[in-house]
Formats: C-alpha cells, structure tokens, sequence
C-alpha cells in the first residue's frame, strides 16, 4: 500500500536572501501511523508542515520535490482545489492554544465550523456533533462550553477543543505542531493521551512535529530527525531509540530529559556532533552547487 | 558616571536630511506645486492680466478661451461683473497663502511652545495643558472658528487668529509626546547631570530634535488653514468682499453656477490642488525626513 | 455598569457647564451690539433700553448667566434675537434634519469605509492594492468641504442628476408629522417621497462620508491586517475557509472594536462638518442655522446651537463607550 503522505525531495530557500531552508527533504507517512518530525528551532519542521498546510509563508520558496497527499501534488495544485483538499481531509492541532481559538467567536462555532463546511450538516445537526466532540475529549458540561468564548477556558481545556475541532471531519491526515509545548507537564500528558487514543480510533494518520524526543518516545511509529532543513536520520521510533546510527540522533537522544526517568537529568549537546552536522550540511549544499 | 560622550547632541545635520526630501518624488510634485502657487501669490500684480477689480458689464460672463463666444485676453473667462476670473484667482492666492503660512507659523509656534514646557516640566503644568487641550477639541472646528470670527468682526486678522486659536492644539499635543519621550534620552540626562540648565536643555537639546516633527505637521496645517480660509470667506466672513479670495469667488460662482461655471470651477481647482499638494509634500517629507532623522 | 453610567453622565454634565460658560462669556464679551442690529434708525433710546431688559441684557454678566442658566434648566432656551421665535423650537425643528443628514452620512461612510478596507486586506499581497491606496489618500486627503463644491460642481451641474439645494421638492406634500422626513416616508411607505428625499440629501450625505470613509478604511484595514496574522486566522484557513470569508467572520469581529473607537471620535467631527456643508446644500438643518446665527449675532439661538451640538457630541461619546463594551467579548462576557 502507499503511504497517504509522501514528501520527495522537497526543497526551498528563503525569498530575502536565497539561503537554503529545506535541502532534499523526503518523509513518508502511512495512514493509521503517528510520525514524528523532530528538530531544534529552525530545523525546518515546521516549514514543513505548512507546506503541507498551505499556510507558508511568502518569504519561503519551494524550489523542488513534491508533497503528495494520495495523488494530488500540494505544491502544484491550484490554490482553490488546494484549500478545499486541505480543508476537508487534513487538520491541524496548532501550538499555542491562547492564541488559536479566536476570541470574538463561541467555541461551539469554532468547533463545527468544518462539519458546517465539508460534511454538510446544518447548523443543528453540527451543533450536536460538537456537544458529542466535547464529550469525547473528556469536557464536563459541554452544553454550557459551547456557548462560551475561550476567554473563559484554561489552556488544556483550549487545547482539548482544539483536538476535538481538529478531529471532527475525521481527516486523514493531522498535523500535531508542538501541541503539548504551551502546557505544563500533566496537562501534556493528559492530552498526549487524548491525541493518541483519538488517533487510534479514527486510524488518522498525524505528523507530530516537536523538539521533544521524550514525547516522541511516548507516541510515535516512525521519526524523522532535521537539522537546518535537512535529514539526518530517519526510520521506526524502534530503530531510533534502540539502535541510533546518526551521531546528532545519539547527542540529541542523551540530551534529552530520559522519558522512562526524568530526574536523570540533562546534557548539552556535544559541540563536535554540532560542527559534524554542519559540515554534513555544507558538504551537502556543496555537492548541489557543482 | 554618566559617559559624557553621550551629553553630544546627536546634531542631526539637516543636509542628508534634505538631499533626501528632495529626492522624492511627492516633495517634488507637492513642493512644486506650492511653489508656483507662492510665484502666483508674490508677483500677482505683475502676473494677473487684468485689474481683478475692474469691472465692464459689456464682457459679463464671458466663458474661457476656446469655448463659443470667448473674448482673446481673458482666457478663463469673466465674471457675471466682467471681472477677468483668472486674475481673481491669481489675487486670491495672495490672500490664501498669506493667510495660511501667518496663521499656521502662529499656531505652530504656540503650539510647539506650549507642547514643549508640558512634556518637559510635567506635573501640574502637563495636566493643565492637557485638560485645556481636551476642551479645546471637543468643540467642532467650522462652528469654532465661525463663532471667532463673528466675535472679532470679518477680516483677515480674525481669520488668521481664528485659524491659530484652533489649530494650535495640534502641534501642542504631538510636541508634548515627543518632548517626554526626548527627556528619556541619554543626552538629556547627560546634559542634566552635567548641569545645564532647564531652559538650555529645552532650547538647545530638545527643541531641534522635535522640529523635524512640527515640520511635517506644519506643511498639513497650511493646507488646512487654505481650506479654513476658503471656508470663511465663503461664508462671507473673510476679508472684505472687494479682496478677491477663492472662497469669496466659489460662493459669487455658486449664485451665477448655472450662467457662468468657470467662476465657481476654477477657484475650486485650486482649492483642490492646493489640499493635495499640500498633502503629498507632508507625506513626502515625513518618509524622507523620518530614517534620516530617527537615525 | 450603573456606576459607570452615573460617572460618564456626572462628567458629561460638567463638560456641557464648562462648554455654557465658555460661550455666554466669549458672546457678552464679543464687540458689536444685537440690539442696535435689531431695530432701525429711527428707534428712540427709550425704546432701545425696554428691549434691552426684554431681552435681560440690562443685568450683570454673572446675573445674565444665571437667569439664562437657571431657565435653560425649565427648559427655556430664550428667544431667538433675529427670528423672535423660541430658541427650543428652533432647535427641535431643526435637530431632527440634521440627525438624519448625520445618521446617513455615517452609515454610508460605514459601509463604503468597510468595502475598502475588506479590498484592500483582500488584495494585500498584490500589487493592485495600489489603486486602494489611492483612493484611500484621496478620501483622507480631501475636506467635506471641497467634497460638497466638487460634488456641487459634477453631480449638480456638469450632469444635472442630484437637485443642488433644499432638503425636498417644494412641490411635494410636506404634511410630516415628525421632523424626521425621510424615516416618516419610509415608514408610512410614501417612496415617492423617500425617494426625493433621499435625492436631496445624496450630496451633503456624500460630502460628509467620504472623509468619514477614508479613516474608517484606514483604521479597519490595519486591524484586520493585524487580525489576518493571528493564530486563529491560520487555523481557520487549514479549515479551508477562503479569504473572504477568513476577513469576513475571522478578522472582522475582531477588528470592529478598535475601528470603532475612532469612529466615534471622528463621527463629531462629521457633526460639526454639517454646518459648512448644511450651508453649502441650503439643508434646513442646524448648521445652517448656525451660520445664519453667527452672523446675526443671534446671541441666545447660538448659545442654544453650541449647546445643542455639545450635547450631541457627549451623547456620541458615550454611545461610542458602550459600543465598545459590546463589540468586545471579553468585557461583555467578563
């Protein structure tokens, strides 16, 4: 079977100043699977996954490759049938959960505005789909929740709307970027549980992009390591946990806090592993120019 | 230890500064403009064809050159008097500009004035200025600036106060604003611990650093107080009606719109350029001055 | 909230006493004598002192104040000197044109304002957004004033399809039973007269939105350029909403609160544009009358104007306060 979402050799600059941002990037993601897409800020993870959004900026160029859900190819479809591809069969669980529910509008309308949009329900018919959402992500009284604003909710019960919004059409594909990192630590786990025993249910596939390699260990099938917008390691989260044959994977595994023993406290990442992956890029952006 | 380096001034030099004002194109367009219009204003005796008083019923409401029953001479026609529109309109300038550079040089410098003691010194005289300033704005300019003059009697001192009474909040209230946020600057405070005095930091630290700011607000004004003018003498509480203005002649061209149109359209054109040349130049140098000047 | 009410009227009242203090002394101060205006030149001295104390201009300035004061509290706004009607009457005549003239200035500014500005975040990234740019100078640049001449000038003259003067067509029934003609029209379902109506009031209407316009889309379009690059706008478009709709229901709600704000500062300023422009059109409103009462010397009918036009201004003030209350979830819902 094909993988739902392939990314084949996907590369692009910056606009301003045409440096390099993603340098031959290809990941695969089979559907019902959670792939993690790891890396320190401005790795290029999440470059890549609003490539897959549609929402990249303008000062990002995609210079080559392809991001293929199923058979279309997002970066060369046209814009309308892109947003309605995109629209009805991905979605995504943003980051900061302060800042992605809109204030002026009810929670209840955020959250079946999808169902509204692309499964046809009528107001009615969606308004009860979302008390049913809300249940599912465990909010207590959802009746009342739907009529607020997010100014009346905490920060995890945000986040918890935004997942149940993001699994309302049942998307194929979801894109989790850094959902856990606005939140404090048993918030997290609350909500990595939810986003993992949703994920199951609907067999959706998820790219997680974090910076956390101690969350990856907890949900993910397969890892994607970047650095400066190129691979470094890929494989099974088995693979990369147990037998980790990149020296950058090695550093960034021993400095990250252990997940099965947190109080063992963290390492630097070594310098050297740091200069040897820089030369790897360099090496890399060399053999592109001869 | 204050660095006394810092007690330097940044003396912007105003050359860059002017290299780079004239090299845009709206201070180009817009200063243009005025300047021709300043032309108009100070040569209107030996540029106005005709004795814009003159009046010879014979050549009533001749229409400009080129339209069907045109006199050769009077190229944009005459008045329902026979008074040669172009030469209004050229003496009318004189009135406008005189008016306005007077009235707004006033209300700039009150203004500045005012804005700099407030934001300087603070305190009681900052909520003084400030309430004063707030009643001020809660009147409507036209009904103001109407209710001055009938108080005063018509006439172009009126005007011009009526013009300066207004509008001199405006600069009051952007000079007080930057004056504060100058006072937190390094210099200021060097030159406070170095021990010049209030005064001398006011004029001499302070003052040269905000008048790049009332030079942009100053270039709006007049075109303002050009349009206030026009509003006034409209009325027909301007100068007398034997001095020919643009208002004046706008509100004699609406009475006779239908015989004669030149005589309300072309006084209108100029009003019109007049606003937006005014308007571009400001523009024009708020963008240019602003990196140079900001560092 | 009811404090708040009772703060905002306590102040507003002071402003208005500050305002009539204000003008009674700029007026009894002011060069000039109404009375020797008033009657001709055969009037004995005799006659000019018993309508001096008709008029109570025999007494002290402090007395005159508080004599005007003290019947402006019963509702006596005085006797108009150059039209010897009731100064009240006047103004309630009067008031209920001027309203409407604002009221529709306003909603057309409101509604051409937010077309440019939906444009102009609409076209954003392109270089189209050139022409809004222009367009947006130019409403900022131009005053009512030479809007209503302009407008005088190619809708009055040039194409002769707006009538020039008046607030409707002398020939036409006027048989309202309220100051507010066109409203009445509407509502008693008279088109013919809603439509003349409206005709007469399409130029000073004009005049006075498109300035009102021009900030409105200025102020608009940076909120929602501001509310475009929020975080909920992103999530929305993954939603698959389209542009318009990610301004429309996304951005907007967010941004009206700031606009209005501004709106409503400016929307005095509109106000104290009908005078020039009332004159301008010869709308039998209050600024009309004010120009008129300004050059009468008509002492107590401009006192009463001033006062008229403070009390409008105060009570815009304080709609604008509240609106922004609602327009603000988070207040509204605190």
């Amino acid at each position: 079977m094909s993988p739902l979402l392939s990314i084949d050799n996907l590369s692009a600059v910056s606009r301003r100043d045409g440096k390099p941002i993603l340098r031959n990037v290809s990941l695969h993601v089979d559907s019902g699977t959670i792939h993690g897409l790891v890396g320190e800020s401005g790795a290029g993870k999440s470059t890549i996954s609003k490539i897959i959004l549609g929402i990249v900026s303008g000062g990002v160029v995609v210079t080559s490759g392809s991001v293929m859900l199923g058979a279309n190819d997002l970066v060369r479809m046209p814009e309308r049938e892109k947003r309605v591809l995109i629209g009805s069969q991905m979605a995504l669980i943003p980051q900061d959960p302060l800042t992605a529910l809109n204030p002026g509008r009810r929670i209840g309308d955020q959250l079946t505005d999808s169902l509204r949009m692309w499964k046809g329900m009528g107001h009615k018919a969606a308004w009860a789909r979302g008390l049913e959402l809300l249940d599912h992500v465990a909010i207590r009284d959802p009746q009342r929740v739907m009529g607020l604003f997010p100014h009346h909710l905490s920060g995890g019960m945000r986040q918890r709307v935004l997942i149940a919004a993001a699994f309302a059409i049942e998307p194929k594909l979801l894109i989790a970027d850094e959902p856990t990192t606005a939140l404090d630590a048993t918030v997290q786990k609350q909500v990595l549980q939810l986003l993992k025993r949703l994920q199951a249910e609907h067999g959706t596939a998820v790219v997680f992009v974090t910076h956390d390699l101690g969350v990856v260990a907890q949900i993910c099938d397969a890892v994607t390591l970047l650095f400066q917008g190129k691979v470094m390691e890929q494989g099974t989260a088995e693979t990369i946990f147990n037998t980790p044959s990149h020296a950058y994977t090695r550093a960034l595994l021993a400095a990250s806090p252990r997940y099965d023993d947190p109080a063992a406290g963290l390492n630097p990442i070594d310098d050297a592993v740091i200069a040897a992956c820089r030369a790897e890029v360099a090496q890399f952006d060399g053999a592109q120019h001869a | 230890m204050v660095d006394t380096s810092l007690a330097q001034t940044p003396h912007r030099s105003w050359q860059p500064a002017l290299r780079a004002a004239l090299g845009d194109p709206k201070v180009l367009v817009g200063g243009g403009f005025i300047a021709f219009l300043i032309v108009l204003a100070l040569g209107a005796d030996l540029l106005a064809p005709h004795d814009p008083l003159a009046q010879d019923l014979m050549l009533g409401s001749l229409p400009p050159v080129g339209m069907a029953g045109a006199e050769p001479g009077y190229w944009l026609g005459t008045d329902d008097l026979g008074r040669d529109v172009l030469s209004r309109f050229i003496h009318g300038t004189r009135t406008a500009l005189t008016v306005a550079f007077i009235a707004a040089t006033i209300a700039a410098v009150v203004g500045t004035f005012v804005g700099l003691l407030a934001g300087y010194f603070g305190g009681w005289v900052d909520a003084v200025v400030s309430r004063l300033i707030e009643i001020w704005m809660a009147f409507p300019a036209v009904l103001l600036s109407i209710l001055i003059v009938a108080i005063l009697g018509s006439g172009v001192h009126s005007v011009i106060f009526a013009i300066a009474i207004i509008d001199w909040t405006r600069f009051a209230r952007v000079v007080r604003a930057e004056t504060m946020a100058q006072r937190q600057t390094d210099y200021v405070t060097a030159g406070q611990v170095l021990g010049f005095s209030r005064l001398g930091i006011l004029a001499g630290e302070i003052l040269p650093n905000v008048l790049w700011v009332v030079l942009g607000l100053f270039t709006l004004e007049l075109g303002l107080a050009v349009v206030i003018e026009a509003i006034l003498s409209f009325v027909g509480l301007s100068v007398s009606s034997d001095t020919p203005t643009w208002g004046g002649m706008i509100a004699q061209g609406r009475g006779i719109i239908y015989q004669a149109w030149w005589v309300f359209a072309l006084p209108l054109a100029g009003l019109l350029a007049t606003v937006l040349a005014f308007n571009q130049l400001g523009a024009g140098l708020r963008r240019s001055l602003d990196p140079v000047m900001q560092r | 909230m009811i404090e708040l009410v009772a703060k905002r009227a306590g102040m507003a009242a002071i402003t208005l006493f500050g305002v009539a203090v204000v003008v009674f002394v700029l007026l009894r101060v002011a060069p000039g004598d109404p009375i020797a205006m008033m009657i001709g030149p055969g009037a004995t001295a005799e006659d000019i002192v018993r309508l001096r104390a008709s008029y109570g201009l025999d007494q002290s300035l402090f007395n005159q104040f508080w004599i005007w004061l003290g019947s402006l509290v019963q509702g006596d706004f005085g006797t108009s000197i150059s039209r010897r009607v009731g100064v009240g009457q006047l103004l309630l005549e009067r008031l209920p044109a001027t309203i409407e003239l604002a009221i529709m200035a306003l909603l057309v500014a409101i509604v051409l304002g937010g077309f440019i500005a939906i444009i102009g975040t609409l076209w954003r990234r392109h270089w189209s957004v050139g022409a809004v740019d222009g367009v947006n100078g130019l409403l900022l640049a131009i005053p009512e004033f030479v809007w209503a001449l302009a407008l005088v000038l190619v809708l009055g003259v040039a194409l002769p399809v707006l009538p020039l003067s008046g607030r409707i067509n002398p020939s036409l029934p006027t048989d309202f039973k309220t100051g507010f003609y066109l409203l009445e029209a509407l509502l008693t379902l008279r088109f013919d007269l809603a439509l003349d109506l409206a005709r007469h009031m399409a130029m000073p209407v004009l005049a006075l939105a498109l300035p009102l316009a021009g900030i409105i889309a200025r102020v608009l379009r940076e909120a929602l350029g501001e509310a475009m690059m929020q975080d909920y706008v992103t999530l929305a478009r993954v939603k698959g909403m389209s542009e318009l709709r990610l301004i429309l229901s996304e951005a907007m709600r967010n941004a009206v609160g700031p606009t209005l704000a501004l709106t409503g500062v400016q929307f005095t300023f509109l106000i104290g544009g009908t005078v020039i422009v009332e004159k301008i059109f010869s709308y039998p409103g209050l600024g009309n009358m004010a120009i008129d009462a300004v050059i009468n010397r008509d002492f107590p009918l401009i006192q009463g104007l001033v006062l008229m036009f403070g009390v409008i201004f105060i009570l815009i003030n304080l709609i604008v306060d509240f609106a922004v209350v609602a327009f603000n979830p988070r207040l509204r819902h605190g």
